[in-house]
């Protein structure tokens, strides 16, 4: 583990992989435009920037899923052309995803060999999953099942499959976003591990903490062009934010307000997720007072989706187990619900926020209808609707040609504003939102945190979902995670260190011996 | 080679233009299946779209028989739209449609031979419940046991069609009718039957009720909030959800719409031009309903100029299998053939065909 600091590595290693002016263009964008850098063998380098800057073009470029337009590439020095990604994967190039490609109803083993081109036996197979996932401080038991797993096992399930490759070049893309801290660290062990042997890294990441402790070089891209290339550790994070956006940050401002008599309470919540492989929440309790926000912070697959759910009303409990201003409203739906105040904020916005197809009018009629009084007798008011709908896009400075287009011309963090701006218009009492800033720029991330704030100034109780804890500590009062569908009991944000974060999000889900071989 | 590429938003030039390409194919790959017939392909389509509206001889009989076709087509293609957009699957209409006949025609011969003014409007109201309770089954086993309407209903035809045959031989069975299976005609019996309005126009009950079917399913789908719904729940079922749409509430309330209306076209076509029960009662229409729903793209309006057009062919192809001698398998073919066009080139709404111009890994 223990690594000369001071050499730097990378002046001493032969170089792995080199990109020289590679440019890929989709109709009406250029996703990458004369991109450059290169990778030492055993080099930790990070791709970094924000939602849209082309980092996953670049990477599945190098991963044989696109071809680029111009540019060439080269890996130990011979041409590197790779036609799909059997052929980088034979040249030792190996990805792990951010969206796992694991089968819930196979074990661990059948999914490992469903990616490999030449599987061993079953048992050989185990065996050598067993004896890899040892030897990298990832524990797992090939033959479970990958439904039973948690979001950082089922991490460990694609990086092991990526492993048995011996790979001279493994790309990540956001590892993280599904780890709690404590996990992280056991992944960066591992990491470092592969890298001390000879491995390079591709890292992509927009988090700047993480790559200032894990990378030795830095590639940032903005727009599809390679804007900077530093050394992480001796930039400070603001210094990298600022070169991957481009402009300077305005943190959100907070009033400081008043808290109120609470208007949300949940009693012992319970219920089966609708969901297969679902997590169930198990006696969930909460208050949220008017004019304060709590923040729930936990990896993904934790019961975020249902508590949702189960808060807007799409999902019906015990009368008492939900209550809006002490009324129990927990056997009611969304509408009564609505009627009440709570307006709710769904993480996917194509298909459950947004109906895809629709136009943004339609899309505003969808939740807006009741509140916003846009029928009469069931007659819809299209008038009054188009206004509706031209004022979220407005406020909420939504980037799109009309509010006719369909939803699903718009990019995604325009969806996100309309959607957001939707439910904030509504002059809300309560406000539910799952990962109000998922794929958002860190431009439009900070005014839907400001909107979100504002409205809390006002009176409104908040409830924000996220998996992003910067954002948590950012804008939450109090402060609570989902385990497993319980969530812990909430605590000011006001004094709570990284380390008890993390325990609250479950620890390092029995992972804390990982890494005593080493 | 070629490759699609979705459009960014539905073309609505396209969504306009899909049926007409449609019909315009099938004409061409029906020509040819004719002259593979060893028929002059361009007499079989002449004698199928243009004869039965403008032949000298037989338009006057068959010009009134558009209405009487496109009628009940119309009737039960709109009940089935509302179900279809809403992802509801209703394949059995024309079991709904027998038992809408059955419910109807019993009501009024139980009345038999009294001449009351209410027969007629009671008739109405059995037979829309008729056709209500026989989609109720399929609507409920899919609520309660999350059965497949798709199979459910269709097969609930096949039990319509027994109950229909025996009827027609037992309980309905005309006493003066000489012993023939067939219930008394309806035609013959004032205060029950359902006459043509306007003579020569074919014009009849269940034609009114279909143009108003149409207008009220424009309305609906516009400009109120349960049609929003209806569109919603097919879109975007999640989305729907959170908008508040209660699922199995849609399921009984489309099943419904569509069965009631099958119904009604069963009860005016026994009470009108049928006259009768009778064991062949049934002739299709609601299996040709679905395609006259799809071939209007589910839309009112659409739906009110694809029932006419399928009215077209079926006369036409009678009389093309009367003039030119084609086999009624053919008209069949033919008639498939417009839905499976229409199927094909509706793609065209929601992508666009682009050369390929590179070789690109996938």
């Amino acid at each position: 583990m223990t690594r000369p600091e001071l050499l730097r590595p990378e002046l001493l290693r032969p170089e792995l992989l080199r990109v020289e002016g590679v440019t890929k263009a989709y109709p009406g964008v250029v996703a990458n435009s004369d991109v450059s850098f290169s990778i030492s063998e055993g080099e930790i380098h990070a791709l970094l920037g924000e939602n849209g800057a082309g980092k996953s073009t670049l990477v599945k470029m190098i991963y044989g899923l696109v071809k680029p337009d111009s540019g060439r590439m080269t890996l130990r020095g011979a041409a590197y052309t790779p036609a799909e990604p059997r052929a980088a994967r034979a040249s030792g190039v190996a990805m792990v995803f951010q969206h796992f490609s694991l089968f819930e109803a196979l074990n661990v083993a059948e999914n490992v060999a469903l990616g490999m081109e030449n599987p061993p036996p079953m048992k050989e197979l185990a065996s050598r999953i067993k004896a890899v996932s040892e030897e990298y401080g990832l524990p797992l038991d090939p033959a479970r099942m990958v439904g039973d797993l948690s979001a950082g096992e089922r991490q460990r399930v694609e990086i092991v499959r990526c492993l048995l490759q011996d790979p001279k070049l493994l790309i990540m893309d956001e590892p993280t976003s599904v780890l709690t801290p404590q996990e992280v660290d056991i992944l960066f062990r591992t990491l470092r591990q592969l890298s001390a042997e000879g491995t390079a890294i591709l890292y992509i990441s927009h988090k700047l903490e993480e790559i200032r402790t894990l990378c030795d070089e830095a590639t940032i891209l903005r727009r599809g062009k390679v804007v900077a290339t530093c050394t992480p550790r001796e930039r400070s994070a603001r210094e990298m934010a600022e070169l991957m956006i481009g402009a300077t940050l305005t943190p959100p401002e907070r009033a400081g307000g008043t808290k109120g008599a609470t208007a949300l309470e949940v009693v012992d919540l319970s219920v089966a997720s609708p969901i297969p492989f679902g997590t169930s929440l198990k006696n969930v309790s909460f208050k949220v007072a008017k004019g304060e926000v709590l923040g729930i912070a936990g990896v993904a697959g934790n019961g975020q989706d249902e508590l949702l759910l189960a808060l807007s009303g799409e999902v019906r409990a015990a009368r008492d187990a939900v209550k809006i201003d002490g009324a129990g409203v927990g056997h009611t739906g969304t509408n009564e619900r609505r009627a009440l105040g709570l307006v709710a904020a769904p993480e996917e916005r194509l298909g459950h926020a947004a109906a895809p197809d629709m136009s943004l009018v339609e899309n505003a009629l969808l939740s807006g209808a009741l509140r916003k009084g846009l029928t009469r007798n069931g007659f819809i008011d299209w008038g009054k609707t188009e206004a509706f709908a031209a004022g979220i896009v407005k406020d909420f400075d939504v980037r799109t040609p009309g509010t006719h287009v369909a939803a699903r011309a718009l990019s995604g963090g325009n969806l996100q504003k309309f959607v957001v701006g939707r439910e904030l218009s509504q002059t809300p009492t309560v406000i539910v939102i799952n990962q109000p800033t998922w794929g958002v720029d860190a431009a439009a991330a900070a005014s839907i945190r400001q909107a979100i704030l504002d409205r809390a100034a006002g009176g409104a109780a908040v409830v924000v979902i996220s998996q992003d804890l910067d954002e948590l500590l950012e804008i939450a009062d109090s402060f609570a995670a989902l385990n497993e569908g319980r969530l812990t009991r909430p605590r000011p944000v006001a004094g709570l260190t990284i380390d008890e974060i993390g325990l609250m999000m479950g620890g390092a889900h029995g992972m804390e011996v990982a890494h005593h071989a080493h | 080679m070629l490759r699609l590429e979705k459009r960014p938003s539905p073309s609505r030039f396209w969504q306009g233009a899909t049926p007409v390409l449609a019909v315009v194919l099938t004409m061409i790959a029906g020509g040819l299946m004719f002259a593979a017939l060893g028929k002059n392909p361009f007499e079989a389509i002449r004698t199928i779209f243009w004869d039965p509206l403008f032949h000298p001889q037989f338009a006057d009989y068959s010009r009134p028989q558009l209405l009487v076709k496109a009628g009940p087509l119309i009737l039960i293609a709109i009940g089935l739209s509302l179900g279809f957009r809403a992802g509801i699957w209703n394949i059995g209409a024309e079991g709904q449609y027998i038992m809408g006949a059955l419910f109807g025609a019993g009501v009024g011969l139980a009345f038999y031979p009294a001449d009351l003014w209410f027969i007629f409007p009671l008739m109405v109201i059995a037979g829309a419940f008729g056709g209500w309770i026989w989609a109720m089954i399929p609507a409920i086993l899919r609520t309660k046991f999350n059965t497949n309407e798709i199979l459910v209903s269709l097969l609930m035809v096949y039990i319509a069609q027994n109950f229909l045959s025996s009827m027609s031989l037992g309980l309905l069975r005309n006493p003066e009718g000489g012993g023939f299976p067939g219930s008394r005609n309806l035609s013959q019996y004032p205060a029950a039957s359902n006459p043509e309005l306007i003579a020569g126009t074919g014009m009849h009950w269940g034609v009114i009720a279909a143009f108003m079917a149409v207008i009220a399913a424009y309305i609906l789908l516009q400009r109120h909030i349960l049609g929003f719904h209806i569109k919603l729940a097919g879109q975007a079922p999640r989305a729907a959800r959170y908008a508040g749409v209660n699922p199995t509430g849609l399921v009984l309330l489309c099943m419904g719409i569509s069965g009631a209306l099958a119904g009604l076209a069963g009860l005016f076509e026994v009470s009108g031009p049928a006259g009768q029960i009778s064991i062949d009662f049934n002739v299709g229409y609601g299996f040709t309903a679905i395609i006259v729903a799809f071939l209007g793209r589910l839309n009112p309006i659409g739906i009110l100029l694809a029932g006419l057009l399928m009215a077209l062919t079926y006369i036409g192809g009678e009389l093309a299998q009367f003039m030119l001698g084609l086999p009624a398998a053919a008209i069949q073919a033919f008639q498939g053939m417009l839905l499976f066009f229409l199927l094909a080139v509706d793609l065209l709404s929601n992508y666009r065909i682009r050369p390929a111009l590179k070789k690109e890994a996938i």
